[in-house]
């Protein structure tokens, strides 16, 4: 909410750079109408084009926009190489029927169509850039669209975690005493297992599927939010500078969206954008073992496990099948890295004594 | 002090209670007849599922249930593993010993390495070293563990044939297993320079070194943070810049005044390190197809063998309540100002 008032602040402030970035994504847009590929593909999904078009031009504000979170993290040559790459993940997520449309007769988008049957996979060739994986399936469509299962995951995940954390961190923070230490303990009890093992057991138990990876990370992954909620951004009440500005006769929304939510967002988007990257591995993890989504479901996890029987490579060449492995790994790598390099970046605004360091 | 680790020392049944409590609340989703495989010995009780259903009161209210497998966990009755093919606590003993010696050999590196590039890094601040650091340990924590575990496995065995998957080759498994060879600790590569067989140390350490690295690659990364962040506000410090002002050498000053309080918070990630790493070992022994706890709890979770995979949580909750323990009271110990709190 916080980020949306200045937002909206920002947008009134530049009303005449917003209106020429506009006008150069409706060009952008014009521009794909003309060129006949683009077209077809931008006809067979204008929802998913609409929310690419929408993207470009909050992205293109954001850095054109003055603002003070531009600017510092325009300092940091690593915080834009980790924001461009989220932002073409968000692009790939958002646009996935575009550039890897679902054939005529898939009853579900996400199942990654098949080239045949043959174990044995095949190499990059036309029609198929990145290759086809054991059983045929088609590498470039499972990883265009498995972009889409890492964003789900992750954000309903964190919706979770931080619904729960905002319950029993909450509690924990307005009752005190008693109720704080049971729930603190609460969560110590939680943290005192590995959050991999701890979610094997709950897939195993609840049987393996997408949503039940989701529940099992979401169990796992709570503790720490209701920690961060309880000390962090609830504890902000009390400090000294909301007192400061009550004293100087301040409302309540004033020191909300003045100095509550300012000061708190900061550690809530440093934990939850270094989150998204690491839920993402622990659900590839679980896909991985097997106690993921069934094969051929687009979920980058699933797609490394198939590699699995085919990275020795064929008698005299080691590397055959190195595409099976490196397009994957490759896909998974570099989104964890735009959300680490994003997460390092807010913190070193958020802490000043950190910046420069780590 | 004292009391300090007594306060401490009294958490620990409230934890384990709790954890407890937990398993058996996601057991409680489970139907009877699967949860009452935790109450089985041997595989010839399988055709009598309705009698222990009925003799270990799975019918009962929940408290009652939770009440008897708990008695039963606490005498160390964990239940029949199907994977396995051997009761619960029989296969952790047999299991362990490997984790326990791929830990050992991730952890020690993992310290060593991290502590050094760690301090090189403070030191040498803003030059080729630091930012060379930096960017190992961005990428590294971005690479999944499976990803880069898989890399080395088709490097180091696919094309260089250097550390092949597994515990021991064939001959030295042979070997191992005929009454010449005497399992002292169940460390391989200890029992086998104390039988004085130094060719299994030396195939064991090639069967260590696939997993251990990809463990260290994957851990390595935040002890070398840590350690930099904590030595270059160590370095800010009054007193190492008084040994500096009376003429000492930077070197004895790095090494004698600095690094020793740089290393404080290094001993509470310590801990947590051995935890990442036996989180770590699920991924790594199933790729490498190491015959620890970790591929055995894998393998029970995709195998619905319940009781399996409940007795591997359980056991790693163990050790890591008993290691973030072991932390804490290290950590007091080292820094005075904790004790005072």
């Amino acid at each position: 909410m916080g980020l949306l008032t200045i937002a909206a602040r920002g947008l009134q402030a530049h009303r005449p750079r917003v209106a020429a970035l506009a006008a150069a994504v409706a060009a952008l847009a014009l521009v794909a109408l003309v060129i006949p590929i683009t077209r077809d593909r931008m006809a067979a999904a204008p929802l998913s084009a609409a929310q690419f078009l929408l993207l470009v031009l909050v992205v293109a504000a954001f850095w054109t926009v003055p603002s003070d979170l531009a600017k510092r993290m325009r300092k940091n040559p690593l915080s834009v190489v980790g924001f461009s790459l989220i932002a073409v993940f968000v692009a790939i997520a958002l646009l996935a029927p575009a550039p890897a449309p679902p054939p005529p007769t898939s009853r579900d988008p996400y199942l990654i169509p098949q080239e045949g049957f043959a174990s044995v996979p095949r190499p990059p060739r036309p029609g198929f850039p990145f290759g086809t994986t054991e059983g045929q399936y088609d590498l470039y469509y499972g990883i265009v669209w498995g972009a889409r299962t890492a964003f789900r995951v992750s954000i309903l995940v964190i919706a979770v975690a931080v619904a729960i954390g905002l319950v029993v961190g909450g509690l924990s923070w307005y009752y005190g005493g008693k109720i704080d230490e049971i729930m603190m303990r609460l969560t110590d009890i939680f943290l005192a297992f590995p959050s991999l093992v701890l979610a094997v057991t709950v897939v195993a138990v609840l049987g393996r599927s997408l949503t039940n990876v989701m529940i099992a990370i979401a169990i796992v992954h709570w503790p720490i939010y209701a920690r961060l909620l309880r000390g962090d951004i609830l504890g902000v009440r009390s400090r000294d500078y909301v007192e400061a500005a009550r004293a100087a006769g301040a409302g309540d929304l004033r020191i909300i969206t003045r100095h509550v939510i300012p000061n708190a967002i900061y550690p809530f988007l440093v934990l939850s954008s270094l989150d998204m990257g690491l839920i993402v591995i622990i659900a590839a993890a679980l896909s991985f073992l097997g106690l993921g989504p069934d094969v051929g479901y687009a979920d980058w996890g699933t797609l490394i496990n198939l590699s699995r029987n085919w990275i020795l490579g064929a008698p005299g060449d080691p590397f055959a099948y190195w595409y099976v492995l490196i397009y994957p790994g490759a896909a998974i790598f570099l989104f964890v890295l735009g959300w680490n390099l994003l997460g390092d970046a807010f913190r070193d605004i958020l802490d000043p004594r950190l910046r420069g360091s780590g | 002090m004292a009391s300090y680790i007594a306060r401490r020392m009294l958490m620990l049944p409230v934890v384990a209670v709790g954890v407890t409590v937990l398993i058996f609340a996601l057991l409680s989703f489970l139907d009877p007849a699967v949860r009452a495989g935790a109450f089985i010995t041997n595989p010839n009780q399988l055709k009598a599922i309705d009698a222990i259903i009925r003799n270990y009161g799975l019918d009962q209210p929940i408290y009652k249930q939770y009440w008897t497998w708990l008695t039963e966990v606490a005498r160390g009755n964990l239940g029949w593993s199907q994977t396995a093919r051997m009761p619960v606590r029989e296969a952790i003993t047999v299991f362990f010993p490997g984790t326990l010696e791929l830990t050992l050999y991730s952890f020690v590196p993992i310290m060593l390495l991290g502590v050094w590039l760690g301090t090189a890094a403070a030191v040498h601040r803003d030059r080729a070293i630091d930012h060379l650091s930096r960017v190992f340990s961005i990428s590294f924590r971005s690479l999944p563990s499976f990803v880069w575990g898989l890399l080395v496995l088709m490097i180091f065995y696919g094309r260089m044939t250097w550390f092949p998957p597994g515990r021991l080759s064939l001959e030295a498994d042979l070997f191992v297993r005929s009454g010449e060879f005497k399992a002292y600790t169940g460390l391989m590569t200890l029992d086998a320079l104390l039988n004085g067989q130094p060719w299994i140390f030396f195939d064991a350490l090639r069967h260590l070194a696939g997993p251990a690295i990809t463990l260290i690659m994957v851990s390595i990364a935040l002890l070398v943070r840590v350690m930099r962040s904590s030595m270059l506000e160590v370095l800010n410090q009054d007193y190492v810049r008084t040994a500096r002002a009376k003429g000492l050498a930077q070197d004895v000053v790095n090494n004698k005044h600095a690094r020793k309080n740089a290393l404080i918070p290094v001993i509470t990630l310590s801990s947590y390190t051995i935890v990442s790493l036996l989180g770590g070992v699920v991924i790594t022994e199933t790729i490498f197809n190491f015959p620890g706890i970790g591929r055995w709890g894998a393998f029970a979770a995709q195998q619905l063998d319940i009781p399996g995979v409940t007795g591997f949580t359980m056991f790693v909750a163990a050790v890591t309540v008993l290691g973030n323990l072991a932390a804490d009271v290290l950590y007091a110990f080292f820094d005075p100002r904790i004790r005072l709190q």
